[in-house]
């Protein structure tokens, strides 16, 4: 069968993850909006590994450099680096507390976006400020309401 | 619930190839500049990400405006006719300045300056990437949007478009770190490069030396050298001058007129000796093509 269960409300995920990452905030939210397609990713790595993969998490990454107008592949090898570990060690994040996985994410996130400044400056000559970390923290605290809310959606509409 | 075993590549060659697939896409984008028919295919594959994002934005703005009262509404069209007969009577000032500039011009012997076309554009989205400052705007191809096209706003230049997709363009804005604009000041025509410095409210003039004229509250123009940006728009005012003697050259900070940070109309503008023209709707009365001087 080539359509999985839950194919749908997967892609569905993700969209909802690239639209909230380009929504227009107000400038004083701006500089906390959390990753939200790394968290997503992260979910759906840890949730469902066997059927998120490397592949998905490029795709993503691709999709994201097209709607930040980054070069081509930067969030790609960003994410992909990210998703190594997540992929990894999925089982042992799994039964970690929602404390420690906040951690955890907190941890990737911010490997995530350190990659993501360091081929910016290597390429663009970007400049590092500060306001550009804190999108780690506000992932982080929201990380175990995501992951609840993407729990229930998941066994919801049966994606597995 | 697949078995604990693995099938296939181990997940460290997956890695692998995943990292050289984003590398190569890299290296094939900044090196050789070869992606951008595909990153204008994609960004028009993209286009209803964008739109989707603004729609609650614009569900809101709807509300509100049906929200309003008509009293309210009244008062908005009376302040606004009031301000629809101040600008004309600027403009016919204009008119008769433009006419008589041409005159002058002729009898100098040089050349008279073409009128140029422009179109309003909203913006659809913001790059939310600190290190880029772009905004995407809702005009594309189809539009007559061309790459390195001047953009602005009501008060000064914003920026240029970089890339255009069918229904959208992206702009980079004059803050960005990685553009510069050349500027002349407006008092005694001093030439100056302003860099963007990942601020939306300040820039930087390079290169200036300790024993220069220009003085703080000076005005700079767009100097029109570059051929990107059309000579004498206003860009930005002079906010702050260090001549520590120390320092190799002067740090002189620029403040940019154009609200960078609040941007939702802009003006493309095709400037009159572009090849590309602007292709209009026909039901799109808002945006009429003006002769600006």
């Amino acid at each position: 069968m080539w359509v999985k269960s839950g194919l749908l409300p997967l892609l569905f995920s993700y969209l909802l993850a690239l639209v909230l990452t380009i929504m227009p905030l107000p400038t004083v939210l701006e500089p906390w909006r959390p990753d939200w397609v790394s968290l997503v990713l992260l979910y759906w790595l840890i949730a469902i590994p066997h059927r998120v993969g490397f592949g998905t998490v490029l795709v993503m990454g691709l999709l994201t450099d097209i709607l930040m107008g980054s070069t081509f592949g930067i969030y790609a090898i960003a994410l992909v680096v990210m998703a190594y570990p997540a992929l990894r060690h999925f089982q042992r994040i799994r039964n970690y507390s929602l404390t420690q996985q906040l951690i955890i994410v907190a941890v990737l996130i911010l490997m995530k976006r350190v990659i993501v400044y360091e081929l910016e400056h290597v390429l663009n000559d970007a400049v590092f400020n500060l306001p550009y970390l804190y999108p780690v923290l506000s992932s982080a605290i929201i990380w175990p309401w995501l992951f609840l809310i993407l729990r229930r959606y998941r066994r919801r509409y049966l994606i597995r | 619930m697949k078995s604990l075993f693995e099938h296939g590549p181990s997940l460290r060659t997956r890695l692998l190839l995943a990292l050289i697939v984003a590398g190569a896409l890299m290296f094939l984008d900044h090196r050789l500049q070869t992606m951008q028919p595909v990153r204008s295919f994609l960004s028009t594959a993209t286009a209803p990400v964008q739109y989707l994002a603004v729609l609650p934005e614009e569900v809101m703005d709807r509300l509100v405006y049906l929200a309003t009262t008509r009293s309210a509404l009244r008062e908005d069209n009376q302040r606004l006719r009031d301000e629809l007969l101040g600008l004309q009577m600027a403009v016919q000032r204009l008119n008769f300045l433009e006419n008589e500039n041409a005159r002058l011009r002729q009898l100098l012997g040089s050349e008279v300056r073409a009128a140029s076309r422009r179109m309003a554009a909203e913006v659809v989205s913001v790059a939310t990437d600190p290190f880029s400052h772009q905004v995407v705007i809702n005009k594309g191809y189809q539009s007559g949007v061309y790459e390195g096209q001047p953009v602005l706003d009501n008060r000064g230049i914003v920026g240029q478009v970089v890339s255009v997709a069918r229904n959208t363009a992206r702009v980079l804005l004059i803050s960005d770190q990685s553009h510069a604009i050349s500027l002349r000041a407006e008092r005694n025509d001093i030439r100056v490069i302003a860099q963007g410095t990942g601020s939306l409210t300040q820039l930087e003039l390079n290169f200036i030396p300790h024993s220069t004229e220009l003085q703080e509250g000076d005005v700079l123009v767009s100097s029109g050298l570059g051929g990107v940006f059309p000579e004498g728009y206003p860009v930005a005012e002079i906010n702050l001058i260090n001549r520590d003697e120390r320092l190799q050259y002067a740090q002189v900070f620029v403040t940019p007129y154009a609200q960078l940070d609040r941007v939702r109309t802009l003006l493309l503008l095709w400037p009159a000796n572009a090849q590309e023209q602007p292709i209009f709707e026909e039901d799109m009365e808002a945006s009429e093509v003006n002769d600006v001087g």
